[in-house]
């Protein structure tokens, strides 16, 4: 039985200058790189896939089995692309992470690009955090002139290279492939699969886009085994990951735990909910997936027990919401995002999150007409499946988890303001914070 | 100024096709030309040489549309395509500092949409406007990654974690006054939308050694492992010495 916190990733960010090389080395740092320069690529590939990570932005893919579905070197480039984008609603651990220990991924990438046969890692981090910028390009830095980058890595005649690129602000370059237009240069537009990204992603070449959180675990699980990796987790969801608690609990803050802790020892980690008030809803892995209620406390929170619960684990954004918030006015702010965010490039999405909008901004104001929950199911229903990405999809979720959970406060907005039957000041952080304070 | 007509159609003034200055067009050509050395196909450089342009005329202009289309061999269609496509290039003069609320879900309701109340009523302003003294443009942003530090608001792109109507105020009025503002998670002071944006370029300004390595909520749950003694398993005895999966403070404690 492993221990109910597994401080991994996030062992060090208490340390002076975590972010600094000389930190990251006084901790073992660049010792799994030296390994694995010194072993065959294709070990180094092998050691990851019996890991069996699972790709940690979202959707739970294996990451040794999307590098191996790479195609065969034929000689061209190849690319590790890490998606740094982090921008779903709730999702709060890749930021902190290459704030505090940027070598931690700059180690992951180096060693990930070599297991593929890469000699040339691309980070896209969102634009809108500069600091983080700063550190991952300083790292870079770094990392280079220590020998750790560059045409001879550690002696071993092997290219390893990192570009840091900064987007410009839009949620859909989370998404791979938009990712990779937006790299080339272009609008962030989805592109239509097949082709993969690992038979022509990045310039139409082989590549593998992986979340921060995976790369970065990539270090440990070389260093350790994956026996090491395995111990912790469930047998389909192994390792740890970063679970991030938000919103109306006593204490928020980020978690790094097996996978397959349960939402309810993670509020009693957080100090339970805010004095005094109780849990409504949450999501388990940011505003994408469906949210949950207090009856789903007890879920393991991997992959699969979610998934089998009607959710998805995502980023494990845990977004907690007491009984002062009103459901409706929740899901109206998401619904509005999703359709700020749409790209425009496929029309179920582009339309259906205007149309989403529309209704529940009425709802909220207590304006809905009739048949407006069977129109809002409707169009979800009408979008779900048919949109070009995954961010249609994602936009359905918390309308159709919510009307499932909290019809009435859908018919209640037939003729009630939100803010009226949930007066928002009731929500607010302020006066808890000043008395913490105190 | 650049701005939409009724039709929604975007305009470009004509001071902003003005041509750049010889040296500063000199000192562009010379950053430009480092930017599209770090890609292996130039047009990946696009979106590093619009926050570039952003640098020096402080939102995208004509001619800094036209400087990208020539360096890239692009049209300045599609480099404008690009430019109107994401929400950091700024289609009017930006103010010196963008104070961005956010105001997705999470925020909004610990507290954000009260802060935009309040800030947004004190300086006179609605979202992507400007103060009149040039000083200072407002926006709603969308999820910014902090969440565990809601409310959030972010200056120049830098975190304000924990934040009140009252605190934004404050930091509102500081930047007016040209005070120093230090943010929460971030370099000593905010610098100016220009300074920013040229980091965003990807050059250094040579403060990443600044400001702390994490705030106390993203060492919650390392602070109560190590009170516990929590730590992931011990590593096999043949491994090498461990990076990062147990600390000294708390040897032999796993359960």
């Amino acid at each position: 039985m492993t221990d109910t916190l597994t401080p991994v990733l996030t062992a060090h960010w208490d340390q002076e200058r975590s972010w600094t090389l000389a930190a990251y080395e006084q901790t073992g740092g660049y010792a799994a790189l030296r390994k694995a320069v010194g072993m065959p690529a294709a070990d180094v590939l092998a050691a990851v896939k019996n890991s069996a990570i699972r790709g940690r932005g979202g959707a739970g893919f294996p990451a040794g089995m999307k590098w191996s579905f790479m195609s065969p070197p034929d000689g061209g480039p190849r690319y590790l692309v890490v998606n740094a984008d982090e921008s779903e609603p709730g999702t709060c651990k890749d930021i902190p992470l290459m704030m505090a220990n940027p070598h931690a991924l700059i180690e992951g990438a180096a060693i990930s690009q070599y297991a593929m046969g890469s000699d040339h890692a691309f980070i896209y981090l969102r634009g809108e955090v500069v600091h983080v910028y700063r550190r991952l390009l300083r790292a870079v830095e770094e990392a280079t002139a220590a020998g750790y980058l560059g045409e001879n890595v550690l002696g071993s005649g092997i290219t390893l290279r990192v570009t840091p690129h900064a987007g410009a602000g839009a949620y859909i370059c989370g998404e791979e492939t938009a990712l990779l237009d937006s790299l080339e240069g272009r609008r962030g537009q989805p592109r239509l699969k097949p082709p993969f990204p690992g038979a022509a992603g990045l310039y139409a070449r082989p590549t593998s886009v992986n979340n921060v959180e995976t790369i970065a675990s990539v270090p440990g699980i070389l260093l350790h085994g994956a026996d090491w990796f395995k111990a912790m987790g469930t047998e389909k969801s192994t390792g740890f990951g970063i679970f991030s608690l938000s919103g109306h609990v006593a204490n928020p803050g980020q978690f790094e735990a097996p996978l397959g802790i349960t939402m309810r020892e993670l509020i009693e980690l957080a100090g339970g909910m805010r004095k005094g008030h109780q849990l409504k809803f949450w999501t388990p892995g940011g505003s994408s997936t469906p949210i949950f209620t207090d009856a789903h406390l007890d879920i393991p929170l991997d992959f699969d027990s979610v998934a089998a619960a009607g959710s998805m684990l995502g980023t494990r954004a845990l977004q907690v919401f007491d009984e002062t918030v009103s459901v409706v006015r929740a899901v109206a702010r998401w619904t509005e995002f999703y359709a700020h965010e749409s790209c425009g490039k496929c029309t179920p999405c582009r339309e259906g999150t205007w149309w989403l909008r529309q209704i529940m901004e009425r709802l909220e104001h207590g304006q809905g007409q009739p048949g407006d929950i069977e129109k809002l199911d409707d169009i979800c229903d009408n979008i779900l499946g048919r949109s070009f990405c995954a961010l249609g999809d994602a936009a359905t979720s918390p309308i159709t988890s919510a009307i499932k959970h909290f019809r009435s406060e859908f018919e209640a907005g037939m003729h009630t303001p939100a803010a009226q039957l949930f007066p928002p000041e009731k929500s607010v952080l302020f006066e808890v914070k000043e008395a913490a304070k105190a | 100024m650049t701005g939409h007509d009724a039709s929604g159609h975007l305009h470009v003034s004509a001071e902003s096709k003005a041509p750049y200055a010889a040296d500063v067009l000199a000192t562009l050509r010379e950053d430009a030309a480092a930017v599209v050395a770090r890609y292996p196909v130039k047009r990946s450089a696009l979106l590093p040489l619009l926050h570039l342009v952003q640098s020096v005329d402080g939102y995208v202009t004509g001619r800094g549309i036209e400087f990208c289309a020539e360096v890239l061999d692009l049209t300045t269609a599609e480099v404008s395509g690009v430019a109107t496509f994401y929400t950091q290039y700024k289609r009017h003069p930006n103010g010196d500092y963008t104070i961005g609320v956010c105001t997705n879900t999470l925020c909004a309701i610990m507290g954000g949409d009260a802060i935009w109340d309040a800030v947004s009523e004190h300086l006179g302003i609605g979202h992507d406007e400007t103060t009149s003294d040039g000083k200072i443009t407002l926006e709603r942003v969308e999820c910014n990654a902090a969440c565990d530090y809601a409310p959030v608001v972010m200056t120049n792109w830098e975190f304000f974690d924990n934040q009140t109507p009252e605190s934004t105020i404050r930091l509102a009025d500081d930047l007016r006054a040209g005070k120093d503002v230090r943010p929460t998670r971030g370099a000593d002071k905010v610098c100016t939308f220009k300074e920013v944006s040229r980091v965003l370029a990807g050059f250094h300004d040579g403060r990443a050694d600044e400001g702390p390595a994490a705030g106390p909520a993203s060492l919650l749950g390392l602070k109560i492992a190590q009170e516990r003694g929590w730590t992931a398993p011990v590593p096999p005895a043949s491994a090498a010495p461990a990076p990062a999966a147990e600390s000294a403070a708390k040897k032999g404690a796993s359960k």
